[in-house]
């Protein structure tokens, strides 16, 4: 059995991650399927005690959610519009259970070309802090998830926090995910939008697809079509296969085939769209 | 590093509980091994089936992903409270007033799920409910009756209590499901003896390997554990359900066949064992190219070598000529369908305990063939067969896999070379890939029929990959050509089907034994000539249903054909959807079209042509007391009940009357195993002659007319009659036979069959249950996402011994139905787990409604017939041909994973 470590605060846990490589586990979705022993495996870090960590504030910069949030918290804090593609997802992750206990910080250090959260993270132009015992430092989502289960995350380094400048606190916003069955599945491909409407025109969009490439990406041409698009109920013929599929990478697995994958994602975005602008 | 344990001050149910544990322990293995509250099921250790959700705090969390640690301090609720409070009593009334556990495995965290809802608040409606247990995988029931209680949870009603001769026919609860609500039912992980050791097997990472050992007792003893190999067994070491085929090693000796077979154990403390790295156990694999599919398995080294061309068996039914018949059919079609490895998925990995009584080997372990085990475990270990009882612990599930042995020579071993009492539990990885699945098939049929729509005749040729043993693979091989026709007329008839070994996982007993397979190309088939002949695709089915005093393809000349009636109350429901679907697809102007599909079952009961009897015994005791020794396994589908609702009212006695006694090879007859829809049936008859039997003695012991009626009011005696003329059977003047009861009969029951011929020309079973289903669904034109809407399920169970069970039946083999037809694929190495391999949730479920036939039988027990099975079989056809119906994509390939629907639905379109 390792060293389980449970700091109240976070220069204690920092000191913890400065003497030597350890686990770091919160809600423990991700490390407990991966290992088929009794107890977590190796020296841990256990992040769930520090009150700092856990929590959405508003700041003056825009939000701040702690590493530590469950998807339930998320579900029941009060948040502008823009946020709902993302409450979207938190209802998609797992189930009751798993939305309960995983955190926002799990899913993206655990980096699932499929994690529910990112895309919607994506477009509300989500930045990730990281702290070390010698300082910390911000990220943008995009340049934290290098590729396949591999981040950004430096040795001696935990997420402290996820901020959304309150810029991208504006808008509406909307998420989908389509999977071979209902509850507790992992994506084929999901889709989440994010626009900020001016007098009936999209003045700016954010859209990104999960599922369908390394990491989930921002499709910024078809963000740059939809720029000055009415938003009527036809706004999803914008969402071309080349604008949407063709800009994606996906492979075949067992849940579906690449091409299947093109088509489906450019189907999701374009009925995201169509849903949004309905009245 | 050694380091002491912390104490954890847990609080559980609102006591504190202090333990020492590992701080990273999973609260599941706190509850269950540090607190002994294993009422907390574990079916994953991943999250995915929620079967451990417990709450903390009152939000619902899988305790098997929750460090135990963070559970201090915070209020704890595990299933074992609920009947201290009103409203989650209630609760858990409803859940047995509604048959809402079937094997129960599922029930605690389906209980907790539901507690949480009750408290939030929340106003009640179907959406929310299955919203709400989403996170819950249940097997059996298809989750309808479990919504249905969540929803009545505050409900008053009384379960029925039927008086003497009412019981058969009645809705009456389940007899054994008090403990699967409260959390006592004890499973086979759930029995922990004093000193137990705990038991790991070492298993090939290859599909096919020669091996050798290197130093196992040194490895063994840096660890303080126990190795024991195929060198450490005194027995055949081989052990397989068909005598004619034994062929699996209880431990390799040298070869390994399929991926994750045993090639040693590792014994010792739980401590020692629990979290033992296996990787560097002292094993040296030399792999071998593995042979992975049927066509290359012809030609490939022989895996048995006997058995050549790697074919383990060909079963064949000819009758006519087939050739000829659809060389002169007006219309004909063809198809070839091809179907995956399918996982039973039992929400229970196998588990059990071993202990010596004496010099017994006493197995108490999860399974559906007590007396299958024992004799194959004592064949296998060497030991002779008296020195051997089986004690089957509640089977949290079972759907054939739990037929064939798994870990009871595993423990059994352990057991015997320790002396001590030792308990193995598969991990989830460890069950999906080391047991048995349903055959991957690959079928082409062709059928014609004359311009009149009546069938001519049909040519099916199929193979089934059976993977590295034998299994039940010659059960499959045999069973499809007998059904492949459907409960259709077909005069002019060939099937062939083929047993093929590969180094694929071993494919075996699934419910419905290859049938369910080979419906679909049938049924597909019946699509292709009705669209073909421009008739109605129900009455062309009706048109060619079998009827009473009609031959089968076997010329069984049968009786009691309920088949016709099945279609026959479907086609309201059929006329009316047809209407509405089209309106539906012509007022949409979305991506979605809607369809409906029907397709039908017939299922023999029992052992194909071959004996297969059950005997049941019934006591009366010095005292009063009448015993019913149920030797039938109830693993959730209601044996316990049903043959106890059959037995009480052939002897004429209220059901509430009975104790029941086992299974248990040491206290029960054998009732032969729980498969091929045979017990209520088989058994079912057994306990019919039974109550007869102990009825006509205690008439004839009081001289009393048939009709009188029978008391035991206790205090030694049974009252025979009424009135002046009642007359008192005093017990205790009676002595006691060997079984310790004043009075006992014991009567067995085996089906009238006769064996198939070469051309497979018989009577394969004595009695068969029939049925059809109607499937409406919605298709995603641009997603090919189906959504089943809706399945109306019409079966001929002969006689309804307790139609809360039979519905819970019909739904639960609807859902395994729906999963084979839309998204179970199990892939070797690839999905071991339950989040990679999908089953069914509450929110990928139909409305489902059940119409029974009572078309009586004239062998079964009051005319009753089997079912278990039979539900499945229609439910993937029926949703394919309306997959078809609504979206012209006609599917050859399952599941019907939404890029194959599209792909099918593109190339539909692409036809002229």
């Amino acid at each position: 059995m390792g060293a389980y470590h449970r700091p109240r605060d976070l220069s204690a846990a920092l000191t913890v991650l400065a003497a030597g490589p350890v686990t770091l586990a919160a809600g423990c979705t991700d490390l407990f399927p991966a290992t088929g022993n009794r107890a977590l495996p190796g020296d841990v870090l256990d992040l769930t005690a520090i009150r700092e960590l856990r929590g959405i504030t508003r700041t003056d910069q825009g939000w701040r959610i702690g590493a530590t949030t469950t998807w339930s918290d998320i579900l029941r804090a009060e948040l502008p519009p823009a946020f709902d593609g993302l409450k979207l997802a938190a209802r998609e992750v797992g189930s009751v259970q798993i939305q309960n206990a995983g955190t926002l910080a799990g899913n993206l250090c655990n980096a699932s070309p499929a994690a529910d959260g990112v895309p919607c993270l994506l477009t509300l132009d989500a930045e990730v802090e990281l702290a070390h015992a010698n300082g910390r430092r911000h990220l943008a989502l995009g340049d934290f998830l290098t590729g396949p289960r591999q981040t950004a995350l430096r040795v001696g380094e935990v997420m402290t926090a996820v901020h959304i400048p309150a810029r991208a606190g504006s808008g509406v916003s909307g998420f989908v995910k389509l999977g071979a069955r209902r509850h507790l599945v992992i994506s084929i491909a999901m889709a989440a939008v994010r626009l900020e409407v001016e007098a009936g025109r999209i003045s700016r969009a954010y859209v990104a697809v999960g599922a369908c490439s390394a990491v989930a990406q921002r499709l910024t041409a078809l963000e740059q079509a939809l720029a000055g698009a009415p938003l009527t109920a036809d706004i999803g013929a914008l969402a071309t296969p080349a604008l949407v599929g063709d800009a994606l990478s996906p492979i075949d697995d067992i849940r579906a085939d690449a091409p299947y994958r093109r088509g489906a994602a450019t189907t999701l975005v374009a009925r995201l769209l169509e849903r949004m602008a309905a009245p | 590093m050694n380091r002491p344990f912390p104490t954890l001050a847990l609080t559980v149910n609102g006591t504190p509980h202090p333990v020492e544990a590992a701080p990273g322990r999973r609260l599941s293995e706190v509850l269950r091994e540090g607190l002994g509250l294993r009422g907390t099921k574990v079916g994953c250790d991943a999250g995915d089936c929620g079967a451990c959700t417990v709450l903390i705090d009152g939000a619902p969390v899988c305790a098997c992903l929750m460090p135990a640690i963070q559970a201090e301090g915070r209020n704890i609720e595990t299933v074992e409270a609920l009947a201290e409070a009103p409203e989650t009593a209630a609760l858990q009334r409803a859940f047995l007033r509604h048959g809402a556990a079937q094997c129960g495995i599922c029930t605690p965290g389906m209980l907790m799920s539901a507690v949480a809802l009750l408290r939030s608040g929340a106003a009640l409606d179907r959406d929310t409910v299955e919203n709400s247990l989403g996170g819950v995988l249940c097997r059996c029931t298809g989750y309808a009756k479990i919504i249905d209680a969540v929803l009545d949870a505050g409900g008053t009603a009384r379960a029925p209590d039927p008086a003497a001769g009412a019981a058969v026919g009645a809705p009456v609860e389940r007899l054994d499901g008090v403990p699967k609500v409260n959390g006592t039912e004890r499973f086979g992980a759930d029995e922990v003896p004093p000193g137990c050791l705990l038991v790991r097997a070492v298993r090939s990472p290859h599909a096919a390997a020669r091996f050798s050992l290197g130093d196992t007792a040194g490895w063994a003893s840096a660890r303080n554990v126990q190795v024991f190999t195929a060198a450490d067994i005194a027995g055949r070491n081989i052990h397989g359900v068909i005598p004619q085929f034994v062929d699996q090693p209880s431990l390799a000796v040298d070869h390994v066949r399929q991926p994750a077979e045993p090639v040693a154990i590792v014994v010792g403390p739980e401590a020692a064992v629990a979290d033992l790295d296996l990787t560097d156990f002292p094993v040296t694999w030399r792999p071998e190219v593995p042979t992975l599919d049927m066509d290359s398995a012809r030609s490939a080294a022989l895996l048995h070598e006997t058995r050549e061309a790697n074919t383990l068996i060909t079963g064949r039914v000819v009758t006519g000529d087939a050739e000829a018949a659809l060389a002169a059919s007006a219309v004909s079609a063809e198809v070839e369908v091809q179907t995956s490895y399918v996982e039973h998925a039992y929400v229970e990995p196998e588990a059990g305990v071993a202990w010596l009584d004496g010099d017994t080997l006493v197995i108490r372990a999860c399974t559906q063939a007590p007396a299958m085990d024992r004799d194959d475990t004592a064949a296998a270990l060497g030991l002779p067969v008296e020195r051997v009882r089986i004690i089957p612990a509640a089977a949290g599930g079972g759907f054939g896999s739990k037929l064939d042995l798994s870990l009871q020579p595993l423990i059994g071993l352990a057991t015997l070379k320790t002396g001590k009492p030792c308990r193995m539990t598969y991990t989830r990885a460890e069950s999906m890939a080391s047991t048995t699945k349903r055959h991957p098939a690959r079928m082409r049929a062709r059928i014609g029929a004359d311009a009149q729509g009546k069938v001519t005749g049909m040519i099916f040729d199929g193979d089934f990959n059976t993977g590295a043993y034998a299994s039940w693979g010659p059960t499959v091989a045999v069973r499809v050509p007998v059904h492949a026709s459907g409960p259709y007329r077909t005069p002019n008839y060939r099937a062939e089907a083929r047993a093929i070994h590969t180094n694929g996982p071993t494919s075996g007993a699934f419910r419905g034994f290859g049938v369910p397979q080979a419906a679909v190309v049938q049924e597909v088939l019946y699509d292709d000539l009705a669209l073909a002949l421009g008739q109605d695709r129900l009455a062309f089915r009706l048109h060619n249903a079998l009827r009473d005093g009609e031959a089968s393809v076997c010329g069984q000349v049968l009786q009691g054909v309920g088949i016709a009636d099945c279609l026959e109350a479907l086609a309201p429901e059929w006329r009316a959807r047809l209407t509405a679907c089209g309106a539906f697809n012509a007022a949409e102007a979305g991506p979605l079209r809607r369809g409906i599909g029907v397709a039908s079952c017939w299922y023999g009961c029992g052992n194909t042509g071959l004996p297969n009897p059950s005997t049941i015994r019934i006591g009366i005791t010095p005292e009063g007391r009448l015993r019913l020794h149920q030797g039938a396994t109830d693993i959730g589908q209601g044996a316990n009940t049903v043959i106890a609702q059959i037995a009480a009212d052939a002897l004429g006695v209220p059901l509430s009357t009975l104790e029941l006694v086992g299974p248990d090879t040491a206290l029960t007859p054998d009732c032969g195993k729980t498969s091929a829809s045979r017990q209520t049936y088989v058994t079912g008859s057994a306990a019919l002659r039974a109550g007869q039997s102990l009825r006509a003695r205690l008439l004839q012991m009081t001289n009393q007319g048939p009709d009188a009626p029978i008391a035991l009011p206790g205090g030694g005696a049974v009252i025979v009659g009424t009135g002046p003329t009642a007359a008192t059977i005093p017990l205790g003047e009676l002595g006691t036979d060997a079984n310790g009861y004043a009075l006992s009969v014991e009567e067995s029951y085996d089906p009238p069959t006769r064996a198939l011929d070469q051309d497979g020309q018989g009577i394969p079973y004595a009695v068969y249950g029939y049925g059809a289903q109607l499937a409406e669904v919605s298709v995603d034109m641009e997603l090919g996402t189906v959504k089943v809407l809706d399945i109306v399920a019409a079966h001929d169970l002969g006689r309804v011994i307790n139609p809360l069970l039979a519905e819970g039946q019909v739904e639960g083999g609807i859902a395994q139905g729906l999963g084979m037809a839309l998204m179970e694929e199990y892939i070797p190495g690839r999905t071991d787990n339950l989040h990679d391999y999908l089953i069914p949730t509450t929110g990928d479920m139909p409305r489902i409604r059940s119409i029974f036939i009572e078309k009586s039988d004239p062998e079964g027990p009051m005319g009753a017939k089997g079912l278990g099975e039979h539900v499945l079989i229609p439910t993937a056809p029926a949703i394919l041909n309306a997959i078809r119906h609504a979206s012209g994509a006609r599917i050859t390939r399952l599941p019907a994973l939404p890029h194959r629907v599209l792909a099918a639905i593109r190339a539909a379109k692409g036809r002229p």
